[in-house]
C-alpha cells in the first residue's frame, strides 16, 4: 500500500483537475456567449446608424424622407416623461421605504405589503399600461399625453426605487440609530439628520437605475397611446409672460425614443433602417450616462460617508 | 418570588439620583430581568458585573428607554429619578424626555460620520440650540470633560471616523456630556478598546463623577473594583448581591458572588 500510494500520492487530483478544466472552459464559453452577442448586436447598431447621428438628426422632426426625418420629439418627449416620472415615483417611493423601514410596527400587514412590493417590481410592464389605460385615462380622464405616461412609468418604477431605498437604508448600522436617538432625537430627526444622509448613495443608485430602465420602456407607453408620428414639440415649460412657467406641456400628446425606433424598423426601406439603429444608438447611450451616473455618484458619496 | 436576599434599605447610599422598584423585565416573553431593586448614589459610580448574559446591559437600557425603540418589550415595576421622583417607566413619560435626562455610551464607539464638531453639537442640535457661540462654547466644555480638547482642538471640522478607537470613545462620551446629563450611562465602553485607550477611560470616569452620576455595566471585573463605589452582581437576570465595592469584592456575603469574583465560575 505504501508503494502504491508513493507512485500515485493521491490519485484523484488529476481526475478532479479535468473537472476543473471543463467548468473553466464552460464558463468562458458562457461569457463569451454572453457578452460576445451584446457587444456585436451594439456594434452593428452602430455600424449602421453613425453615420445618420449629426445635429440636424437631433433637431428635425420624423419625416417622410429618411434623410430629413430626426429624433427631437422623441428625445423631449422621453426627457420630459422622465421629469414627471422622477418628480412622483422618487419621493412616493422613498417615503413608503421610510415608512416600512423606520416606522412600521413589524405585523403580518407590513409582512405582506413586503411580499407584495417585491413582487410587483417583476411584474411584466405591459400589465402596467393596462392598468395605466384603465385607472388613468378611462376612470380618471387624464388623456394620453405626457402626465399620463410619467405617472405610468413613475408606477412601474415604484417597487424599483422602494426595494433599492430599503436595502439602503437597512444597510445603516443599528448603532448609530441607536446613538441618535439615545441623545433624545425624534424619530423623524433620527431619519432625516442620519438614516437618509448616510443611506443617500445607495437611494440615488437605486433611483437612476429605476428610471434607466424606465426610459427603454415600450410595452406601457404604446398601451397608452404614444404616436408614432410627431411632428410638433410640446407648449414650452417656460413662458415669455407672466407667471413665466407652465404645465401646459404635462397635457400634450408624445412619443418616446424606443417608439420612435420601432416607427422606422417597421418602414420599408434601407433608408429608414438606418434612421432606427441612429435612435437605438442614442438610447442604449442615455441608458449608459445614466448608469454611469450611479457608479460615479456611488463612488461619490461612498467616500463621503466612511465608517 | 425573589428567594435572593435584596439589600436593606439601611444599608443603601444617600443620597439617591435614581432608584429601581421591583423593576422586571421581558423580551417578548422571555423575562430578563426578575424583580430588580437597585439604587443608584448621586456622584458616584455604581457598576454592574456579571456573566454574559446575566442582563446587566439590558437593566442599563431601562434607563434611557432604549427597549422602547423595539416591539414585544414590557417593562414592569418603577424607575424613580431623584430629585423630582420622576417615575420613568410610567406610561405618561415620553421615552423622549428620559433620554434628555440621561446620557448613554455605548459598547462598541458608535460616532457619526461627521464632523467631531457635529458629533459633540447634535445633543443641542436636536433641542433646538442653534446659536453659534453657545454651541461652540458647550462643545469645547464637552470635550474638555472628555479629556480629548487638546488632542483634537486643531481639527474640530475632521471626520470623527478619522480618531483612533480609544479617542472614538472619548468623543462619545463628550458626546453624551454636551447636555449635560444628570445619569451617564455606559454599556461595557471599553470592551473594543486596548489596555491604554482603557486606562484612559477609567481615568476620566473618576473625573465625571464629581459632575454626573454613572452607572456602567462591565465584563471586567478589576474595571468595576478600580472605578466603581457601589457594585451590583447580577446573574440570570437576578440580583445577587449589592454593596460597595470594596465590601463585595473583600468579604463577599453571597457564596455565588464569592465564587464569581474569584473566577470559580462565569
Amino acid at each position: 500500500m505504501s508503494a502504491q500510494s508513493s507512485s500515485h500520492p493521491h490519485p484523484t487530483i488529476a481526475r478532479r483537475k479535468i473537472a476543473e478544466a471543463l467548468f473553466k472552459v464552460l464558463g468562458l464559453c458562457s461569457l463569451a456567449i454572453g457578452v460576445g452577442t451584446l457587444v456585436l448586436l451594439f456594434g452593428a447598431l452602430v455600424f449602421q446608424g453613425i453615420t445618420r447621428i449629426d445635429w440636424q438628426f437631433l433637431m428635425s422632426f420624423p419625416s417622410r424622407h429618411a434623410a430629413q426625418a430626426g429624433i427631437l420629439p422623441a428625445w423631449v418627449g422621453s426627457t420630459l416623461i422622465m421629469l414627471v416620472t422622477a418628480v412622483v415615483g422618487v419621493p412616493l417611493g422613498v417615503a413608503a421605504s421610510i415608512y416600512l423601514e423606520e416606522y412600521a410596527r413589524r405585523t403580518w400587514m407590513t409582512e405582506l405589503i413586503e411580499v407584495t412590493v417585491t413582487n410587483l417590481a417583476g411584474v411584466p410592464s405591459i400589465i402596467y399600461g393596462l392598468l395605466a389605460l384603465g385607472l388613468f385615462v378611462y376612470i380618471l380622464g387624464l388623456g394620453e399625453n405626457i402626465l399620463v405616461a410619467g405617472l405610468t412609468l413613475a408606477l412601474l418604477i415604484l417597487p424599483v426605487v422602494i426595494v433599492t431605498t430599503r436595502e439602503a437604508i437597512r444597510a445603516i448600522p443599528v448603532e448609530i440609530r441607536e446613538a441618535a436617538y439615545a441623545l433624545g432625537a425624534t424619530k423623524w430627526q433620527t431619519v432625516a439628520h442620519h438614516v437618509l444622509p448616510y443611506s443617500s448613495a445607495g437611494i440615488l443608485t437605486g433611483i437612476i437605475l429605476a428610471l434607466s430602465r424606465a426610459i427603454g420602456e415600450t410595452a406601457p407607453i404604446v398601451t397608452i397611446g404614444a404616436l408614432t408620428f410627431i411632428a410638433f414639440l410640446p407648449p414650452a415649460p417656460i413662458t415669455t409672460h407672466p407667471p413665466y412657467v407652465s404645465f401646459d406641456w404635462l397635457l400634450s400628446p408624445f412619443t418616446v425614443m424606443p417608439i420612435q425606433m420601432f416607427g422606422w424598423v417597421s418602414r420599408p426601406g434601407e433608408d429608414f433602417a438606418g434612421n432606427a439603429a441612429a435612435a437605438g444608438v442614442l438610447l442604449v447611450v442615455m441608458t449608459l450616462t445614466m448608469n454611469g451616473a450611479a457608479i460615479y455618484l456611488r463612488y461619490r458619496m461612498r467616500k463621503q460617508v466612511t465608517w | 418570588m425573589n428567594l435572593v436576599d435584596s439589600p436593606q434599605p439601611q444599608d443603601w447610599p444617600k443620597p439617591l439620583k435614581a432608584e429601581t422598584r421591583a423593576l422586571s423585565f421581558s423580551y417578548g416573553t422571555r423575562l430578563a430581568l426578575k424583580n430588580l431593586s437597585i439604587p443608584i448614589a448621586e456622584y458616584q459610580i455604581t457598576s454592574l458585573i456579571g456573566p454574559s448574559g446575566c442582563g446587566k446591559s439590558t437593566f442599563l437600557r431601562c434607563f434611557n428607554r432604549m427597549h422602547d425603540l423595539y416591539s414585544g418589550n414590557r417593562y414592569e415595576g418603577e424607575i424613580l429619578l431623584y430629585p423630582d421622583h420622576r417615575n420613568i417607566l410610567a406610561r405618561e413619560v415620553d421615552p423622549i424626555e428620559v433620554r434628555m435626562r440621561v446620557g448613554m455610551v455605548f459598547q462598541k464607539p458608535n460616532p457619526f460620520p461627521k464632523s467631531i464638531y457635529e458629533n459633540v453639537a447634535y445633543g443641542l442640535k436636536v433641542r433646538g440650540t442653534t446659536e453659534r457661540e453657545m454651541l461652540d462654547e458647550k462643545v469645547e466644555q464637552a470635550l474638555r470633560s472628555a479629556a480629548l480638547w487638546e488632542e483634537v482642538k486643531d481639527r474640530l471640522l475632521a471626520r470623527a471616523t478619522s480618531l483612533s478607537g480609544g479617542q472614538q470613545q472619548r468623543l462619545c462620551i463628550a458626546r453624551a456630556l454636551a447636555t449635560d446629563p444628570e445619569l451617564l450611562l455606559l454599556d461595557e465602553p471599553t470592551s473594543a478598546l486596548d489596555p491604554m485607550a482603557t486606562a484612559s477611560i477609567e481615568e476620566l470616569l473618576l473625573d465625571l463623577k464629581r459632575r454626573v452620576t454613572i452607572l456602567i455595566v462591565t465584563h471586567n471585573m478589576q474595571q468595576a473594583a478600580r472605578v466603581s463605589d457601589w457594585t451590583a452582581f447580577m446573574y440570570l437576570g437576578e440580583l445577587v448581591e449589592f454593596g460597595l465595592t470594596k465590601q463585595l469584592f473583600t468579604t463577599p456575603v453571597k457564596k455565588q458572588t464569592e465564587d464569581y469574583i474569584t473566577g470559580r465560575f462565569g
